[in-house]
């Protein structure tokens, strides 16, 4: 495979070369080395497979991946792809099957992706067949390891993959528990499709700077402000990000009428507040927490509105955002209303997430010919640690540093 | 009686308010206490909830363009429905049940025009002194996905 020629200049990662979103040769081999390299991938959650038999389709980057539970209670996930001529195994969503047959040449493989099963292998009245060296057990789909946490499945190509814990470290862990902390149902899904890059859109979600200024929804209504109380986790690899904030009305200040943003707006108020109206269900007062793990997974705490997010390359300068809005299992009649009512802040119609769907765009936009240019990531330093403010861009430099790292850049 | 003429008439108005940017006037077609939901057939098929836009009141539709028109940040474009002959499930002196197909295109500030969305509205009707307003209406999607993002409703 050609070398992608980038040149990163500098030590640091406060300068990122606006050709890292674009370009084929770069793109494949963020699939080699990222999405099919020493990371886990989000796949789906574990209330999606309820039952024995139970599969979902799904990605690891571009690459066609089935996840199934077996009636051993285990999870197994491979390319969703025949070793025959390569046509997909699965072709719906999801379902429940006794085992997978191929609709090209019935070859069949059972729930662990295991090839079991080749149509005519001994041929017809002894013509034809497969020659007797043929064995099923070399061919089959490749596999994914396969790892759970608080409901979370995630599967990795690669064996030189820390354990997921241990790739996740304590600091990401506890936060995860903290909102999967008891089973979840999906409510609905919803899939945007995004005129950029899959790294703009990652790097959005581990911007804290942004987040009160492009939306003024956040900001007017006291949401999420930098002046709150909060913070930015940064995990040891970068990678992964955990941003947080405390609506606390005692401490409104004045530093965003003095910066004269026009994000700041006194006079728009709601007619019917029920979008915001929330019930306490976290006992630390944390209102917002914005959670990903490398490359592309995030998880969401807007008030009571709680949601996954896949993150999926769809070629360079394409990519998709699969959303899974859940409650809780055990969730009142009127818990479930408050969370239907708060998804209007987010997906593709959403108070605050509309303009998530169109900035990375802006950007793709804006950095066409200026490949030889590069962004300047310098908010809160150099540094790519935890902070306690969040103007700082810290967390993005983190992804830099985890995406370099994989990609030996 | 309400009859087939009546929604049809009542689409076109619904549809002219929104693809003449008459916004404002978009939530006084809904009842004050109605459901406006948009979702894809995917979610409707297992019963999922949760829509892209979800409301319960004429306030929150009235919210919505309060929004669109003071606080989101998205490029300017505007739509054309088109919109299928209703099927009337029922009908009587106090209202219908319906369900209507529609497309719709997007045409951006740039110049493209692109198709956005097809579906079908599933609606209920009361009828208001003369006025015919929706009590309900779920924007049933084909697609699962939307493009960029939905600022406009539907």
């Amino acid at each position: 495979m050609q070398e992608s020629t980038i040149e990163w200049r500098g030590p640091g990662f406060t300068r990122i070369p606006y050709g890292v979103y674009s370009g084929p040769a770069l793109a494949q081999q963020e699939q080699e080395r990222i999405f099919r390299g020493a990371t886990w991938n989000y796949l789906c959650l574990e209330a999606e497979l309820p039952e024995d038999g139970s599969f979902r389709t799904t990605f690891a980057g571009e690459t066609p991946v089935v996840v199934v539970k077996d009636d051993d209670g285990e999870i197994y996930a491979f390319e969703n792809r025949c070793a025959h001529r390569g046509a997909l195994l699965a072709l719906e969503k999801s379902g429940k099957v006794e085992n997978f047959q191929c609709v090209y040449h019935a070859w069949s493989y059972n729930r662990q992706g295991d090839l079991v099963g080749v149509a005519f292998e001994k041929g017809v009245k002894g013509q034809g067949g497969m020659p007797a060296s043929f064995c099923k057990e070399e061919h089959g789909p490749r596999k994914l390891m396969v790892a759970r946490y608080c409901g979370l499945v995630f599967g990795s190509f690669s064996e030189d993959v820390p354990p997921l814990e241990e790739y996740l470290g304590d600091e990401i862990c506890q936060r995860i528990e903290r909102v999967l902390h008891k089973p979840v149902e999906v409510i609905g899904r919803f899939t945007q499709a995004l005129p950029n890059n899959w790294k703009l859109y990652v790097e959005n979600v581990k911007d804290s700077y942004h987040a009160s200024l492009l939306h003024l929804f956040f900001t007017t209504f006291e949401l999420n402000r930098l002046s709150q109380k909060g913070g930015v986790i940064v995990d040891e690899s970068g990678g992964h990000h955990v941003s947080y904030s405390m609506i606390d009305p005692a401490a409104a200040d004045s530093s965003y009428r003095e910066q004269g943003l026009r994000s700041d707006d006194a006079q728009y108020r709601l007619k019917d507040p029920s979008v915001l109206a929330g019930f306490q269900e976290f006992d630390d007062g944390v209102t917002l927490q914005i959670l990903s793990v490398f490359p592309g997974f995030v998880l969401q705490q807007i008030q009571n509105c709680l949601a996954v997010r896949q993150v999926l390359p769809k070629g360079e300068g394409r990519s998709e955002l699969n959303w899974t809005y859940i409650g809780y299992a055990d969730d009142t009649p009127e818990q479930r209303t408050v969370r239907l009512n708060q998804l209007n802040l987010v997906g593709p119609a959403g108070f605050i997430s509309m303009e998530d769907g169109a900035v990375g765009g802006f950007v793709q936009r804006g950095i066409a010919g200026a490949r030889e240019l590069e962004a300047v990531v310098e908010m809160g330093g150099e540094a790519t640690g935890s902070s306690e403010g969040r103007a700082t861009e810290t967390s993005v430099r983190g992804f830099w540093k985890a995406w370099r790292h994989h990609m030996g850049a | 009686m309400v009859d087939v003429l009546a929604i049809c008439a009542f689409h076109a108005a619904y549809a002219h308010a929104i693809d003449s940017d008459e916004l404002e006037r978009w939530p006084s077609f809904f009842t004050e206490r109605c459901h406006y939901r948009i979702t894809h057939v995917e979610n409707e098929r297992e019963k999922l909830p949760a829509g892209i836009v979800y409301a319960d009141s004429r306030a929150m539709l009235e919210d919505r363009i309060a929004a669109l028109r003071e606080a989101n940040i998205y490029e300017r474009h505007r739509y054309r429905h088109l919109l299928g002959m209703p099927l009337v499930e029922s009908a009587d002196g106090g209202g219908a049940v319906a369900r209507t197909p529609f497309m719709v295109s997007r045409i951006m500030h740039s110049g493209e025009t692109g198709l956005f969305a097809t579906g079908e509205y599933r609606d209920r009707f009361v009828l208001q002194g003369n006025r015919l307003l929706l009590a309900e209406r779920v924007v049933v999607c084909d697609s699962t996905v939307t493009d960029t993002l939905l600022a406009l409703p539907l």
